[in-house]
């Protein structure tokens, strides 16, 4: 009794999904300028929540540090880029690997010694705050004083160096969440999935039942950094200035968190809702703050937590699940009443 | 024939607190075996040690002749240990089926597989109208036999139940002990049960091995034990004869 992507959902629940995707297809056709680095923006914290969602949503484990991933994709491949004149599509890889042997070091010191719960977050955000500081004094990657990519007026867009107009990025950014969405539902209803999510409810439990956490836990992690390090690669090659203080900060990594803890966790779709509701609500109060000539610093900070404290007390699951409720886009599957979950 | 669970002098204390002493019995191929004794004997300790949560500090646990008393929880299942328990562990986030099928996965080579016979086993157990049900909503009697049916998907060949009866109605449980009965007749599965419940006790074992104080003070058939002195003293009480 597999569940397939549209098994179960009323009619209207791909009808939508592929609406959306038309839409973000079209969108550079109506938008300006500003309104695709916006776009762009979401769907990069669309892209890297849900790969944060893997470890904490699907494997229940709590990462404070995926920050640490993004930058050292970043500075992998930029790096790369400007040293060796290395492809980022190559630099990529080596940047997975990357990411993926330091998830793998963090998630073996956790998994084997039991760090886990708040410790395992703390342990985190410890890595993370290693990099940050290891990389202001590499001088080779420019210390402190940031690390700068190339940058000049391109008549056309080269996909081969990422070097382009905000469109070429908008369209990559929205083939790689799309992608992830693909992937994590495929996961989600793998056998990888079900011993993810048994994990997350009971590690004794899924124990007894024959499954080796500190394996699944060490796929999580891995799988989790590489994909994370992938949004390093787009951050470093479309902003070009890589700054380990911004870089690496913990404000980032919470940053990263937020679009998923508000959207929904363990859902598919929470990620991609959170991250749209959050940056574009943001960029509204940015706007409207600077048509009244209001500025305060910090602002858009202070509006997350707000964001947070309203989700928290009166949408414990985030957003997404109460809303596909709403939107009649639960699962109906024969015999009692479908999962309260609602997670297409 | 060798046992096909065998504890050989199996002994565990808790910082100076022995739970279990010196404790030695087995249980056979197809056979159902009680554990049975008062509350704090040692009868879940002893389930932790065979399932592989606790190390013993002494003695032997074999599974068909093989040591297997150091092995993690998880190799100790995939060996062919099933085990519920007492406090029940539900996935509560997952719908039964997902409950069932994550235990199907254990010798199931892949999901399609693992939910066919995740299916099966949720409607042996009669969870068949809940099966999309998330298993947070479920009563207590029915976690219990989410809990059976987890255990049992895993395809083992010996299935430890922690006092699964427990809060059963008379006709539930009749229902939970004919279906072991079967399973045992049909599959040949071992079953090691500890249990308050004397009538399942009575209804299911052919062999009794009584826990006072982290040791065995009594074995054998259930007419020997019920008319055993110190097994009524300790425990069943003069009512029980």
């Amino acid at each position: 009794m597999k569940i397939g992507l549209t098994e179960g959902l009323p009619r209207r629940g791909p009808a939508l999904l592929a609406a959306l995707l038309v839409l973000l297809l079209l969108a550079p056709l109506v938008a300006n300028d500003y309104l695709i680095t916006v776009l762009v923006l979401i769907l990069y914290f669309a892209y890297v929540g849900q790969a944060w969602n893997i470890m904490m949503g699907f494997a229940g484990q709590l990462s404070l540090g995926h920050a640490l991933y993004v930058g050292l994709g970043a500075y992998t491949s930029a790096a790369l880029y400007v040293h060796f004149g290395i492809s980022p599509w190559l630099g990529l890889l080596a940047a997975m690997a990357i990411a993926a042997a330091a998830g793998a070091v963090i998630g073996f010191l956790a998994f084997r010694f039991g760090v886990a719960g708040v410790y395992f977050a703390i342990l985190t955000i410890a890595f993370a705050e290693f990099a940050r500081i290891g990389f202001d004094h590499w001088r080779w990657l420019g210390g402190s004083g940031g690390f700068f990519l190339p940058v000049a007026n391109y008549t056309r867009n080269d996909l081969l160096s990422l070097r382009g107009s905000p469109t070429m990025f908008y369209y990559l950014a929205l083939a790689m969440t799309a992608g992830a969405f693909v992937l994590c539902h495929a996961l989600l209803r793998s056998g990888v999935g079900y011993r993810w999510q048994a994990i997350r409810e009971s590690p004794e439990a899924a124990q007894a039942l024959g499954i080796d956490i500190f394996r699944y836990r060490m796929y999580a992690v891995v799988l989790s950094a590489a994909m994370t390090s992938l949004g390093g690669v787009l951050f470093a090659f479309y902003y070009n200035n890589l700054f380990p203080e911004q870089v690496f900060h913990i404000s980032r990594s919470i940053e990263l968190i937020l679009g998923p803890i508000i959207g929904g966790i363990g859902t598919l779709f929470g990620p991609i809702i959170g991250a749209f509701l959050l940056t574009a609500l943001a960029e509204t109060l940015g706007e409207a703050m600077r048509a009244f000539g209001i500025d305060i610093p910090g602002v858009k900070q202070v509006f997350y937590g707000f964001c947070l404290l309203l989700v928290v007390m009166f949408l414990p699951e985030g957003v997404w699940p109460p809303l596909a409720r709403r939107l009649g886009l639960e699962r109906r599957l024969p015999a009692g009443p479908g999962r309260a979950g609602a997670e297409p | 024939m060798t046992p096909l669970l065998e504890l050989a002098h199996v002994s565990k204390s808790f910082s100076g607190l022995r739970a279990v002493q010196d404790v030695s019995f087995s249980v056979a191929p197809g056979e159902i075996v009680a554990l049975i004794g008062p509350n704090g004997a040692g009868k879940t300790t002893c389930f932790n040690v065979i399932a592989g949560v606790y190390r013993a500090d002494a003695g032997e646990v074999r599974l068909a002749g093989t040591r297997i008393d150091g092995w993690r929880p998880d190799q100790v299942c995939r060996a062919g240990v099933a085990r519920t328990f007492q406090l029940v562990k539900p996935f509560a986030g997952l719908t039964v089926m997902e409950n069932v099928v994550v235990g199907a996965l254990n010798t199931s080579p892949g999901v399609r597989e693992a939910e066919r016979r995740a299916a099966e086993v949720v409607e042996q157990l009669g969870l068949g109208a809940k099966r999309h049900q998330p298993a947070a909503s479920l009563t207590l009697p029915e976690r219990k036999r989410l809990e059976v049916a987890r255990a049992l998907a895993t395809g083992p060949r010996i299935l430890l139940l922690d006092e699964v009866m427990a809060g059963l109605r008379p006709t539930e449980m009749d229902n939970m002990v004919a279906l072991f009965r079967d399973l045992n007749a049909r599959l040949g599965l071992a079953i090691l049960l500890i249990e308050h419940v004397m009538r399942a006790v009575m209804a299911l074992s052919r062999h009794i091995v009584v826990l006072h104080h982290g040791e065995v003070i009594a074995a054998g058939s259930p007419e020997e034990v019920t008319r055993n002195p110190a097994v009524l003293d300790c425990y069943l009480g003069e009512e029980a004869v």
